[in-house]
């Protein structure tokens, strides 16, 4: 019997049955290469028309390809029909197909700002290895920016481990870290290994994995509220990146920060692939893109 | 933003600094096949003093050389894991675990055993200078040792400050007498008044070939300038280094008066800060891809340079003394001088506080006309790192943009490039500069 990998989330996509890609003036795309996951966003004139979000890979043009391919999945779209693809993520200089590569930091705020409007200031992006802090204005356009050094403390990867190590669903770990009596103090350290090993001692001590959970949700998000602090905070406030769906660390997060995050109705953690797609949608409007 | 292309050409001395460079470690490790002595210690010790004892009296300064075994990644994490496995803390300066690892494997960064210094004359600039020396005896018995404290406080305050060159200056006296005693020879003081001269000589060159930098283009940029401001670490006052500071500071004058520039797709300046990871160089050629220049550091400025207020408010390089018309006929004269003009360095200030810090910055950034400042959180040294996070929320506070990276100028493994390169990557595009051909 294979062994449940419990840190493995749900892949998927979706697209837009309203709207008609053909009747579209700009058709384009943005994709994401992170370290953990993939996005593939596709746009027509402005609308998140189709997007798909999978497990990256090691091969990085492989996992553009196939989250590209995914997301254009019955829409009757192919690739070529698109008039400018962005890169963006880690693995964005990978992208044989992309028209050109935009950082994530660039492509976050942009996306955020579709998302949330634009009176996002403040932009918190929580992704699989590292977390960015960015300052941004009304259009989107980046200010200033902080990333965490390159230890994967809290991060959407230490939260993969924590999951596998306790045995519990990652799409469960927020809402299980409270059901808690009271509030655990953080775990000492939010470095996974040790985080790990202190977990381990927790267990053996009688500790509920509830109540184990809460203490690393406590501690990545306090680490995460420090980055925070570095750069200041602006309002309003935002999140992206998959860690945004964990509430577990978002409502703590909050607690500590006292500010209340935006909310929206659209995936953040496509924010990224997303911000890309409008920057190739931008481009062709220049006359910049594939088919100018 | 406009491309565009000024003419650049390579520096003419180039050769001539590498020549002296390789020399310089070839001649410590040669100096007792003709009788003369070698001598360790830091790059910030008074390296005058020692010059007293002859002409084939030769020092390994220690920092440069750690930063040579950096350069050498192999070389480096075999130096690393040998402190390491002698029981050394991985958070101790990595310059100091390199040198004591190279010590350990008796191994010579460039070729052939460790050479044994005959005495060590060091300064406690900082915690891990105090310490490094002691554990180098503690490795090699009894070599004799001298250390001079030289923890004043910042030059700017004027008060008491002959008290504080006093202090030192007593100091560099008994160390002559330790010097004579060491090495069983006669100390002579014009042999001292020449090297303080050189020593002004080469630091206020120095300082102005990083002046001329204000220019734009920027006649050199910083990657290069290490290669060139290395020699003032590893024995400015030797004549040869006055001489070529003085050669070189001609070269750039003519370099500013023909406009050529260092990287002909200048359209950005920047600082950085701390000694860089120096494995790691080829970020600065990365950053150049932008048209981003970085045109200095208050390090490379002013480790090295001796700087002062010009009339006209600029900051620019220190009148020397023989300019000045100070006498420097005596021993104890030259001391007063060399105690003085070693205080009144830029990088020996922010030791003190990192607001002094802050401020040179700032005017760095003004008059070298800069649009950001890049951060190395330097990991491997605590001195020149300690207060770096209150620099960069005053040079934010100002309204420059600043980036921060982490690495470790001696150790590799903490440092990440592609992390590294990802982040010039967004500092790039908040500055709103794209690479040529990517203006799309």
């Amino acid at each position: 019997m294979a062994e449940q990998e419990y840190w493995r989330w749900t892949e998927y996509r979706h697209h837009d049955e309203s709207i008609d890609p053909r009747a579209g003036a700009i058709v384009a795309a943005g994709i994401d290469v992170g370290s953990v996951s993939s996005q593939a966003v596709v746009t027509v004139d402005d609308r998140l028309y189709a997007f798909s979000s999978m497990r990256t890979g090691s091969n990085s043009p492989d996992s553009a390809t196939n989250a590209l391919n995914w997301a254009l999945e019955g829409t009757g779209l192919t690739p070529g029909d698109l008039a400018c693809v962005v890169g963006t993520g880690y693995g964005r200089v990978n992208i044989p197909f992309a028209d050109k590569a935009i950082t994530e930091i660039a492509c976050h705020a942009r996306g955020a700002n579709f998302m949330y409007g634009p009176s996002v200031r403040t932009l918190l992006d929580m992704g699989g290895q590292d977390c960015k802090i960015i300052h941004c204005d009304e259009q989107g356009k980046v200010r200033a920016f902080l990333m965490n050094d390159k230890c994967a403390a809290g991060t959407g990867r230490g939260m993969e481990v924590f999951a596998d190590l306790l045995a519990v669903p990652i799409e469960q770990v927020g809402a299980l870290s409270f059901e808690v009596e009271e509030e655990p103090d953080p775990v000492s350290s939010t470095c996974v290994v040790f985080a790990k090993s202190e977990a381990t001692g927790l267990l053996r001590r009688g500790w509920p994995k509830s109540k184990v959970l809460a203490a690393y949700c406590a501690a990545m998000a306090h680490r995460v509220v420090t980055l925070i602090e570095r750069l200041g905070i602006e309002k309003e406030f935002a999140i992206t990146g998959g860690i945004a769906k964990n509430a577990g660390v978002v409502k703590r997060l909050q607690r500590e920060l006292g500010v209340e995050p935006l909310t929206t109705t659209y995936d953040a953690q496509i924010a990224g692939a997303l911000g890309g797609a409008l920057f190739a949608t931008a481009l062709v409007r220049k006359g910049k893109g594939r088919k100018a | 933003m406009a491309n565009v292309a000024y003419p650049t050409e390579p520096l003419k001395c180039w050769a001539r600094a590498k020549e002296l460079r390789q020399r310089y470690y070839e001649d410590y490790a040669k100096a007792h096949d003709t009788g003369g002595l070698r001598w360790a210690g830091g790059a910030w010790s008074f390296d005058a003093i020692p010059m007293g004892l002859g002409p084939d009296v030769y020092p390994l300064t220690s920092e440069p050389y750690a930063a040579s075994i950096a350069f050498n990644r192999e070389f480096s994490k075999r130096c690393l894991e040998a402190t390491e496995a002698k029981g050394y803390a991985r958070d101790l300066c990595s310059y100091m675990r390199n040198y004591w690892g190279s010590l350990l494997l008796n191994e010579y960064a460039f070729g052939g055993p460790f050479p044994r210094p005959d005495f060590i004359w060091q300064d406690h600039i900082c915690c891990s200078h105090a310490k490094w020396y002691q554990v180098v005896r503690d490795l090699e018995d009894d070599i004799p040792y001298y250390c001079i404290d030289v923890a004043v406080g910042p030059y700017e305050e004027a008060r008491d400050r002959q008290h504080r060159v006093q202090y030192i200056v007593d100091q560099m006296h008994q160390g002559i007498e330790f010097l004579e005693r060491a090495t069983g020879r006669t100390y002579d003081d014009a042999r001292l008044i020449e090297a303080v001269k050189n020593d002004c000589r080469a630091t206020s060159a120095w300082a102005e070939v990083s002046a001329l930098n204000k220019t734009i283009p920027a006649p050199l940029d910083e990657k290069t300038m290490y290669a060139l401001y290395v020699l003032g670490t590893l024995h400015k006052a030797s004549r040869d280094v006055a001489d070529f500071y003085e050669e070189l500071r001609d070269e750039v004058r003519d370099r500013v008066a023909r406009g050529i520039a260092a990287v002909p797709n200048e359209i950005c300046r920047v600082i950085t800060d701390t000694q860089p990871p120096w494995g790691f160089l080829k970020i600065f050629r990365y950053m150049e891809k932008y048209g981003c220049v970085s045109v200095g550091s208050l390090y490379t400025f002013g480790l090295i340079g001796a700087w002062e207020d010009k009339p006209n408010g600029t900051w620019g390089p220190r009148t020397t003394p023989m300019a000045a018309g100070t006498p420097m006929e005596t021993r104890d004269q030259a001391l007063h001088i060399l105690a003085d003009w070693t205080l009144s360095r830029p990088e020996w200030q922010h030791f003190y506080s990192p607001h002094l810090k802050s401020q040179l910055m700032l005017r760095i950034a003004k008059e070298w006309q800069l649009q950001g400042v890049m951060l190395h959180y330097n990991r491997g040294c605590e001195g020149l790192s300690l207060g770096i996070a209150e620099n960069r929320l005053a040079l934010i506070d100002a309204g420059l943009p600043v980036m921060v990276f982490e690495g470790n100028m001696g150790d590799d493994s903490e440092f990440d490039e592609d992390a590294t390169k990802n982040r010039i990557d967004s500092f790039m595009e908040s500055l709103g500069i794209k690479r040529p051909g990517e203006e799309l």
